[in-house]
């Protein structure tokens, strides 16, 4: 182990802490990171991690009384500039990469070479290739940005780091938008830059990310230093305790009896088709069942979701809800017979940031409860607002709140809400706990245990193999556009990440679905 | 940020805290330029010392009325991100059409109906050329801002169209209870674009869509009907501007007239507030835009600065309020 004692720490953070107006983000929170070790840093949303690496990276100052070393030196960091000269980077979860230029203009970018006043492309690009083909690049400095997966352009910000002599690499969830290959192909290079004796502070949620890669784990909850655990001490059950401060006893909440609470089959998709992600899927799902579909990522369950919803067209495919057949082209068509889909991209295609909680609440059902000439009832809009936050605990000071100022787990709380409000009998939930927080995680597993106890039919769709596990009756197995078997149920198989992993990657025989 | 263990003390004294962050956000925004809208009235009347007459408060309002007007359609389509550059053509068009409908014998008064017609078809083909043809509403309405003014002058045979028994001249030129119609006319434009966009479903799709497009699709707004609307509306609107304006001059030119509306409108709309990306706005904002622009217009008229330093000075004054807007507005942000 690098962590030696008589090691010098490469970074110590001693006694950080940050005041916001009304908010303490940070109280005496500390920090130790070795030369040639990963360090995991855990913590729900909010704990204060983005915090402590906003002031490491100088985004952010600390409060006065805080001490930071580097190498055993005290420094100060006034800004990121001097974050970088003193060998700090971040890889951000949003890249900052400019797509439109080359690898080698974004590796130089703001540090251009120059010859005789005219940037020197030419140098520029053999100085980058050494670092490339260190970190194992299959492209050429030459690359346009744009041209290259979320994957590769990762490794460019790496490689824009390492060209700068970083020592201490900060990753903020670099594994998010990565497919499981991918995902192998970064922790390779990370295990070979903590070789090269690099310090790498590990932002995951994914705590089988952190088994894998972490030597050393820190943790924080509401602003606090909790403590740090070594490798060989890491366990699931402390990390949460640790996280959370208390045991979550029943974390998974499955209390909906899976043969119990099934009634006839709901929906029925019979043969959906796009063309080329999603190929002749059939499936049925029951009253009264969580329904995972699992895969890896771009195994087309998404497409297949939204083909269901009239989000996208469709090729081929018919989908029946009851016994009546729906021609579903368009997603009203969908919400007006019963079926919601909740988007994997909060952010992005659910919510309206900018508007309120009440106002998301409510947007699909304000036609619904309108009177004439389409005036809203904004008494019921508050009323149902009012209890909607209530009923799935959703953490604001009032309906009037801007959705964009709330957490993530408050947030998808406010999504899922504003799809229940439609009194659906189909449930769609893509990522339903994707950037949400354990506690938050939790309440989202009760609320879809509370909804199949009440007859509702929920497909999950999750690429999370522990939540998979925790919640679902049954479980389909897409890979490659197809449905290539199913776990679970009355197969006869049981519900473990082997089985599913298994039939994912394609190493057993496809079973052909139960239809 | 931390909710879950938080003392009940603290959680309470954090809730009165953002609700009352919440309160300042609603009032600024509420509020917005009305200071400056303020500050500039007193600035004027100390000045020239005549700027609180009554007989100038009603030319300073007649004066925004026409802006008022269509900066109301351009608020609904600021607000769903889009903009809408034809309005000065579409008013000078409806115009035209308003005063030669005039000249009908006996029922000059259809004048109207046709005008508001007319801006109400242009609006729709705008609309249609961004819900159905998917081009960028910058494009579409220049093509139109082009294209329109070519129709207006044709409707006149280039030409200014006369009429000096106008029969709805009372618009222009007649008050109501002491106040100018052309005056009560744009308070009832913004009360009625109020209530669409703040009492009404197809309000909240505005919002909804200009915030977050392909959030509004996938939750099964018809962002097609949307837009349909919001460029109908401006362009009704810009008829009513061309109704309010003929019925003020008796008159009509097709080249001349509404030469630059458009900038003015968008200049009251983002004056008033409006996220230019879409999705954050209030017809309020606008109302108080459109004024400030008016005023300014009035005022240095009053304290007699040349018609060439007027335009520098309104500009600036535009850069520099919203200039502010945003220095002030960036310290509520979210951290």
């Amino acid at each position: 182990m690098p962590s030696a004692p008589e090691t010098t720490p490469i970074l110590e953070m001693r006694g950080i802490s940050k005041t916001f107006p009304g908010v303490k983000a940070l109280a005496h929170v500390e920090l130790t990171v070795y030369p040639g070790e990963v360090h995991a840093l855990m913590g729900e949303n909010g704990a204060g991690k983005s915090t402590l690496m906003k002031i490491l990276s100088g985004a952010y100052r600390a409060d006065p009384g805080g001490e930071l070393r580097i190498n055993g030196e005290v420094i100060h960091i006034d800004g990121p500039l001097s974050a970088k000269t003193k060998g700090i980077a971040v890889i951000y979860q949003e890249l900052s990469l400019s797509p439109n230029l080359t690898v080698a203009e974004n590796i130089y970018l703001g540090r251009e070479l120059s010859s005789g006043g005219q940037v020197d492309r030419a140098r520029m690009r053999a100085e980058c290739q050494g670092v490339l083909d260190r970190l194992g690049a299959t492209f050429g400095p030459a690359t346009v940005v744009s041209t290259l997966s979320i994957a590769e352009r990762q490794m460019v910000e790496i490689a824009r780091a390492i060209h700068a002599n970083a020592r201490i690499l900060v990753m903020d969830e670099p594994t998010t938008a990565l497919s499981s290959r991918e995902t192998d192909k970064l922790f390779a290079l990370i295990r070979t830059l903590r070789a090269d004796g690099l310090a790498i502070i590990y932002i995951s949620h994914r705590m089988a990310e952190v088994y894998e890669l972490a030597d050393r784990c820190s943790v924080l909850r509401d602003g606090s230093y909790v403590g740090t655990l070594m490798r060989d001490e890491l366990s699931a059950e402390k990390l949460v305790k640790m996280m959370v401060g208390r045991d979550l006893s029943k974390f998974y909440k499955k209390d909906h009896d899976a043969h119990g609470s099934r009634g006839e089959v709901i929906l029925s998709v019979r043969d959906m088709s796009d063309g080329h992600r999603v190929r002749g899927c059939s499936f049925d799902l029951h009253r009264g069942e969580v329904l995972c579909l699992a895969g890896l990522v771009g195994s087309g369950r998404t497409e297949l979701a939204r083909l269901i919803y009239g989000a996208d067209g469709r090729k081929s495919g018919t989908v029946t809800l009851g016994d009546k057949p729906l021609d579903i082209s368009r997603p009203i068509q969908a919400v007006d017979a019963g079926i919601v889909y909740l988007t994997e991209d909060r952010k992005g295609q659910g919510l309206f940031l900018d508007m309120t909680v009440q106002e998301n609440i409510n947007l699909q059902v304000i036609g619904r409860d309108a009177g004439k000439g389409g005036l809203l009832d904004l008494k019921k809009a508050r009323t149902r607002a009012v209890d909607a936050i209530r009923a799935l605990s959703i953490r604001v000071t009032g309906p009037a709140i801007n959705v964009g100022s709330l957490s993530g787990g408050n947030q998808q709380k406010v999504l899922l809400s504003r799809l229940l409000e439609t009194r659906p009998r189909v449930l769609i939930l893509d990522e339903p706990t994707r950037g949400v927080d354990i506690g938050a995680k939790s309440e989202i597993y009760r609320i879809i245990d509370d909804l199949v106890k009440t007859g509702v039919g929920v497909l999950v769709i999750s690429s999370e193999m522990p939540e998979v596990v925790g919640i679902a009756d049954r479980v389909l197995v897409m890979r490659e556009g197809h449905i290539v078997g199913e776990v679970g149920g009355t197969t006869g198989t049981a519900i473990t990440q082997e089985n599913i992993i298994a039939l994912a990657a394609g190493l057993a025989h496809p079973s052909a679905p139960a239809a | 940020m931390s909710q879950d263990t938080s003392s009940a003390a603290e959680l309470a004294q954090e809730k009165a805290a953002a609700n009352r962050q919440v309160l300042i956000q609603q009032i600024i925004r509420t509020v917005g330029m009305l200071p400056i809208l303020i500050l500039l009235g007193i600035g004027f009347q100390l000045m020239s010392g005549r700027f609180f007459s009554p007989q100038n408060l009603s030319i300073v309002t007649q004066q925004a009325s026409i802006n008022t007007v269509l900066a109301c359609g351009m608020t609904a389509v600021i607000l769903t991100g889009g903009i809408d550059l034809s309005v000065g053509s579409i008013l000078a068009a409806s115009a035209m059409v308003a005063v030669i409908g005039s000249l009908w014998p006996e029922i000059g008064m259809i004048g109207i109906p046709l005008a508001l017609f007319a801006g109400l078809i242009f609006g729709l083909i705008n609309g249609s050329l961004v819900a159905f043809v998917g081009l960028p509403p910058f494009i579409s309405t220049l093509g139109s801002l082009t294209a329109v003014r070519g129709v207006a002058r044709l409707f006149g045979a280039d030409t200014t169209v006369f009429n000096s028994h106008m029969p709805f001249a009372f618009i222009g030129n007649g008050y109501f209870f002491g106040i100018p119609w052309l005056v009560i006319i744009a308070f009832l434009s913004v009360i009625v674009t109020w209530v669409i966009l703040r009492r009404t479903v197809l309000g909240v799709h505005i919002y909804a869509t200009g915030g977050n497009e392909s959030a509004a699709r996938l939750s099964g707004i018809k962002v097609w009907a949307v837009f349909l609307f919001v460029y109908g509306f401006s362009g009704l609107m810009a008829g009513l501007g061309g109704v309010m304006s003929a019925a003020r001059l008796f008159a009509a030119n097709g080249t001349q007239l509404g030469q630059s509306y458009e900038l003015d409108a968008i200049a009251a709309v983002i004056l008033g507030g409006t996220s230019f990306t879409g999705g954050v706005g209030s017809i309020w904002g606008t109302l108080i835009g459109a004024l400030i622009i008016a005023v300014l217009s009035n005022g240095l008229v009053l304290i007699g600065v040349s018609d060439i330093w007027q335009y520098i000075i309104k500009g600036l004054v535009i850069i520099i309020a919203v200039a502010l807007d945003r220095v002030r507005s960036q310290g509520g942000a979210r951290t």
